[in-house]
């Protein structure tokens, strides 16, 4: 016997795939715009660097709201988890561009000036660790992947967490002097992480 | 009166601009008079003719467009992006504005800007600008040197330094407000003595040959050429000859990081990123940066690296 379908939830009309892309497609419209902006020369005396921060931001953002996706479900009853890959991929897809801009349209792909930034800067060391993580992260998000990897998996994909930690201090030790706003992105992560800390009702020992 | 000669692009380079020219050319027309009315040798200066020594200079480099030098600050008291200054500044009243030169001097005094500007005058001076962060921009000042001023004071003997106060305007500098994190009110900064008194040294009043808008350090500031730009303290209230070394704002902020010299070199790294290139503000695309060798003293050595014979510029950096 079939189970009965959830009466209070809307079928879509679109395929969970199609809703991914659509999301996919949606939120790359900041980079879209930033570059459509760039060229038209209206992102001020250093659009390299508006490009470069403003990806990085977007990054970090991505990655805030793919880690809300099961506390979402697990606190308020609320499932998105349909979303949480094509997430996982904007935050992945906007470090890819932040690296490239830095890497490539700042630093002229100079490998002996990357190598010294990447051992001499700690900021720039902690952004690279981050990055070679959600690297590993992507190219292991493929269906393929996930049936290969089995129950190492999800192992594998709790590096998220320490990718989030790497990147909070990424962007809090970016400045001469302290900002507020990498305070405050990071003040969300760490909520976001000891959600994970809550004890699961179900496994607690009796 | 005997014109400094300092490394400067040619005047073939200078990027026309309607304003600055039309204000040469009126200049250039009233020359004639002014020099038959006899006034002051310093009214003329403005339109000395640029010469057109350009030793140790690319011949390829132009002012920053006049957008990117009046849109692109580091002004903590106006806020920590660099679009904040341009942005924020708009409450700040640079006028009345006086300059209190005081501590080791004959004739303590206190200055109005416009009584300032009417005994030393001003003149043109294109210099280049390079950021701690390894950006630069090539900039038109017009101003007086320091040295006339202190010269004028009378430095007395045993004098060793000079310390630089900006402002403290809370309700008109949004960065001033909060800012838990930021610097320390009022900025502060400092030269040696034979640094300020170097004919480099410049006292600007105005840039683009306008008066300096707010967010570039309305309505006088200091250029140090040859050192990173958060020497040159910007909206000065007071100027002090002392004997010991001032502190300054960014040294107290992060000693490992800020030296007192501040002396643009690129063989000293920045403790957090390298010095030996710069980011060229104006240039490039977006797909590539302008970028060049950072040159000690930032070219300007010849004129400079005299000051600092035998001294150790790792430490004192």
């Amino acid at each position: 016997m079939a189970p009965p379908s959830s009466g209070r939830r809307r079928r879509s009309r679109f395929s969970p795939l199609t809703r991914q892309v659509f999301l996919y497609l949606f939120c790359l419209i900041p980079a879209v715009s930033d570059i459509a902006q760039g060229m038209a020369n209206t992102l001020g005396p250093n659009p390299v660097s508006v490009c470069l921060h403003d990806f990085g931001r977007w990054a970090f953002r991505f990655l805030l709201i793919s880690l809300a996706i099961s506390p979402l479900r697990r606190f308020a009853g609320l499932d998105f988890m349909v979303y949480r890959r094509p997430l996982g991929l904007l935050a992945f897809s906007y470090a890819a561009l932040h690296v490239v801009f830095y890497v490539g349209v700042a630093r002229h792909f100079d490998t002996h000036v990357l190598w010294k930034d990447f051992t001499s800067r700690p900021f720039l060391t902690f952004g690279v660790l981050t990055f070679l993580i959600l690297l590993v992260l992507a190219l292991t998000s493929t269906r393929r992947a996930i049936i290969a990897l089995g129950r190492r998996w999800a192992k594998l994909h709790k590096l998220v967490y320490v990718a989030m930690i790497l990147a909070s201090v990424h962007y809090a030790i970016a400045f001469k002097t302290w900002h507020t706003e990498p305070f405050i992105y990071a003040a969300i992560a760490v909520a976001l992480l000891s959600l994970r800390l809550v004890p699961k009702p179900g496994k607690r020992p009796v | 009166m005997a014109v400094y000669r300092y490394p400067r692009p040619a005047s073939s380079d200078i990027t026309p601009r309607r304003l600055f020219f039309s204000r040469r050319a009126l200049l250039g027309t009233a020359a004639g008079g002014v020099l038959a009315s006899g006034l002051k040798p310093g009214m003329a200066l403005a339109d000395a003719p640029v010469a057109a020594s350009a030793r140790g200079w690319p011949a390829a480099e132009t002012p920053t467009p006049r957008d990117d030098v009046t849109h692109y600050n580091n002004f903590y008291e106006f806020g920590m992006e660099k679009s904040d200054p341009a942005e924020l500044s708009g409450g700040f009243h640079p006028r009345p504005w006086q300059v209190q030169v005081d501590g080791l001097v004959e004739h303590p005094q206190i200055w109005d800007l416009d009584a300032l500007s009417a005994r030393f005058g001003h003149e043109d001076r294109l210099y280049r600008m390079r950021c701690v962060e390894a950006w630069s921009m090539v900039i038109p000042w017009q101003g007086f040197e320091l040295g006339a001023l202190l010269r004028a004071a009378g430095v007395k003997a045993g004098a060793k330094y000079v310390a630089f106060t900006s402002v403290v305007r809370p309700s008109e500098m949004p960065g001033q407000r909060g800012g838990l994190f930021s610097l320390r009110w009022p900025y502060v900064e400092g030269l040696r003595l034979d640094e300020a008194m170097h004919p480099l040294t410049l006292l600007a009043t105005g840039v683009y040959g306008e008066a300096l808008p707010a967010q570039n350090g309305a309505p006088i500031r200091l250029v140090v050429p040859w050192k990173y730009g958060f020497k040159g303290i910007k909206s000065i209230t007071r100027i002090t000859v002392t004997d010991k070394q001032p502190p300054t704002s960014w040294n107290q902020m992060a000693p490992e990081e800020y030296g007192f010299y501040a002396n643009v070199n690129p063989d000293v790294d920045h403790p957090r990123w390298s010095q030996s290139s710069e980011q060229i503000i104006g240039e490039g695309s977006l797909f590539r940066t302008a970028r060049r060798p950072t040159r000690l003293f930032n070219g300007y050595a010849e004129q400079v690296a005299s000051l600092y014979r035998g001294m150790d510029l790792r430490k004192d950096f």
